[in-house]
């Protein structure tokens, strides 16, 4: 089938510059890692409400590369939200530029430009009384797509969030939980197959095991479809599952530090960013390595029963090694053949050889 | 390994049995509503069929007059109702948009005054100062209904989640596209409330337009005082009354139908 989002590059206002395209099925993504989303640049933002004699936000600068997964993150109130609307004018700078491919965004027509960015809340704001199918349209509609390339969009974007088009196009919002819910907000949000995502705390007001599971869902999809996507949450953990970079927000959106999650959990740049990180930052750092990555022993060396995959995170190992009390446990390929082992001396050496070979570039870049 | 367990945990949303929806759409309070008009006005045919009537009963309690006045106070309700319809809502819609507090406030004072002032004495000052009939009438009628069509506009407007609103502008909608594709549509119970009102309020009030000659049921009712033939009398109140009920029924079907559905 070819599909409706192929042939969007023509019409589309940002992102002109996808490298490769994204092949959608109606049942699954198949792409290798793509760059189909545009280039963000915020320089000198401010924000300066009438009413209020401090900066909302002061003076923000960022460099988004195509395609990367940013989360900013912060506590309430401290302008995250506003720096993120203000890239699709939701909320207009007081000053500053900011561009998208090299558009300057203040110049476009603000409605036209919110056609192409796509864009997702906490409280989700599906329309009631529209379908599902409705609602996925909505973007499509503005844009003026025909009516069978917008069913077939609707189709494949519901598969795509895993949802079955048959059963649930045609309900309304208050017939889906709240995970369904917020499902069907990303598929809206894509409808349009828009270069660059904001996202406000989308998985916020969903329970923690829908939320982790929405999470996983949410990292595939990215994987395939390489949205340039803005993430806003004030929760540390979810920052470090999903982001590519992560920017620590203090007052007024100050960056306190814009790294990786393994470089901000190595080396936080200030004590904000460590009290904001708070205990157990080398338990986070070990769920980012997988056993993979780490220096291993020999497969004889295993003990007992318990294995853990090359894939696994170096947190499960750990958690593994803890709870059987084994020297080593077996670590297994794909397949479930040992081809390691692994013991909680290597696990701590992963975590000290990851450090050691990040500490360099990070310490070079802050000064 | 965590990822499958997790995958299956679906929570599985409860959804509107359509059964509960019929027997909502079907309660007491809407079957009964016909049934006693129906049985009401039967009794008053039986009543009067039964009765010996003298010559100036005779003029008033017959199908023909019966037939015109009914029919001058519906045209009366509801030309009046329309014009509520087509002024009040727009008005509402200005009312909750404009940022300017002086406008605002002087939409509803006006809307206010419309309905605080008695409908007998603003009618009659209206015909002293204009002319008598219809369009005096109805320019009375529209005045004494206009504010619950605004208020359930503004309302209806106001009580729209700011997130749903928000995501439409997220979306790139215009601000015209928002008012017409959500706000006003998820208004939309809210504003048939408020026209349901104003039409039953027309029913009543409509009766005082017989004063300055513009017909309506008002006239077997004042005549009946007059003459003080209470059949008469009665008769016109009745059938009043069961008008107003059977609009009231009607509007409550329309708010059904009309509701979008999911809300």
């Amino acid at each position: 089938m070819t599909d409706a989002t192929t042939d969007t590059g023509s019409n589309r206002m940002l992102g002109g510059t996808a490298t490769e395209k994204t092949i959608h099925t109606t049942t699954s993504i198949t792409t290798v890692r793509n760059t189909s989303g545009a280039h963000i640049e915020l320089r000198d933002v401010n924000k300066v409400y009438a009413d209020q004699s401090v900066a909302a936000v002061e003076n923000f600068s960022m460099n988004v590369e195509p395609g990367e997964l940013i989360m900013f993150v912060g506590p309430s109130g401290c302008g995250k939200t506003t720096t993120m609307k203000m890239i699709n004018r939701i909320i207009e700078p007081t000053s500053g530029t900011i561009t998208i491919d090299g558009r300057d965004v203040l110049s476009l027509n603000p409605n036209e430009l919110r056609r192409h960015i796509g864009y997702v809340i906490q409280q989700i704001g599906l329309f009631p009384h529209m379908s599902i199918a409705e609602n996925i349209a909505v973007v499509p509609k503005l844009l003026g797509w025909s009516k069978e390339k917008t069913r077939n969009r609707v189709d494949e974007l519901l598969s795509v969030v895993q949802l079955d088009p048959r059963e649930f196009a045609d309900r309304y919002p208050k017939q889906l939980s709240g995970g369904q819910q917020q499902r069907v907000g990303v598929a809206r949000a894509l409808a349009a197959d828009p270069p660059v995502m904001l996202m406000d705390e989308p998985f916020g007001a969903t329970d923690p095991i829908t939320r982790e599971k929405l999470q996983l869902e949410f990292l595939r999809l990215q994987e395939s479809i390489g949205k340039t996507i803005i993430f806003v949450t004030h929760d540390f953990d979810e920052a470090v599952r999903l982001g590519d970079r992560i920017a620590v927000l203090s007052e007024k959106s100050k960056i306190e530090q814009f790294d990786t999650p393994e470089n901000i959990l190595a080396s936080p740049a200030n004590a904000y960013v460590a009290s904001f990180i708070g205990r157990g930052a080398a338990l986070k750092r070990l769920g980012l390595i997988t056993v993979g990555d780490a220096e291993l022993g020999r497969a004889s060396d295993a003990r007992g029963d318990a294995s853990v995959d090359e894939g696994d995170s170096l947190r499960d190992a750990l958690d593994l090694l803890m709870l059987t009390g084994l020297p080593a446990i077996a670590v297994t390929a794909t397949g479930g053949r040992t081809v390691a082992s692994i013991s909680v001396a290597q696990v701590s050496a992963a975590l000290g050889a990851g450090a050691a070979a990040l500490d360099a570039p990070a310490a070079g870049e802050r000064s | 390994m965590t990822l499958a367990v997790v995958l299956e945990s679906d929570t599985t949303a409860a959804l509107v049995d359509p059964q509960a929806r019929r027997a909502r759409f079907w309660s007491p309070r809407r079957v009964a509503t016909p049934i006693v008009v129906a049985v009401v006005l039967l009794a008053l045919y039986l009543w009067v069929a039964n009765m010996t009537l003298d010559s100036i009963m005779q003029r008033t309690l017959n199908w023909d007059y019966i037939l015109l006045r009914t029919r001058e106070h519906l045209v009366l309700t509801f030309v009046a109702s329309a014009l509520v319809a087509v002024l009040a809502i727009p008005a509402g819609i200005v009312a909750s948009r404009t940022r300017s507090r002086v406008l605002r406030g002087a939409i509803l004072t006006i809307a206010n005054i419309g309905q605080a002032t008695p409908a007998i004495g603003f009618i009659i000052l209206l015909a002293i100062i204009w002319q008598i009939g219809f369009q005096t009438a109805l320019i009375a009628l529209v005045a004494y209904s206009f504010l619950p069509v605004l208020r359930n506009t503004m309302v209806g407007l106001s009580q729209i989640d700011a997130h749903v609103t928000e995501s439409a502008r997220g979306m790139g909608m215009t601000p015209n596209q928002v008012l017409l594709r959500i706000e006003l549509p998820l208004a939309v119970p809210v504003i048939l409330a408020g026209l349901r009102t104003s039409l039953v309020f027309c029913v009543g009030v409509a009766t005082v337009a017989t004063f300055i000659n513009a017909g309506g049921l008002g006239d077997m009712i004042v005549n009946g005082l007059k003459l003080q033939r209470f059949p008469v009398l009665i008769a016109g109140a009745v059938i009043v009354s069961c008008i107003a009920l059977l609009i009231d029924w009607l509007a409550s079907i329309a708010e059904d139908v009309l509701r979008p559905k999911g809300v």
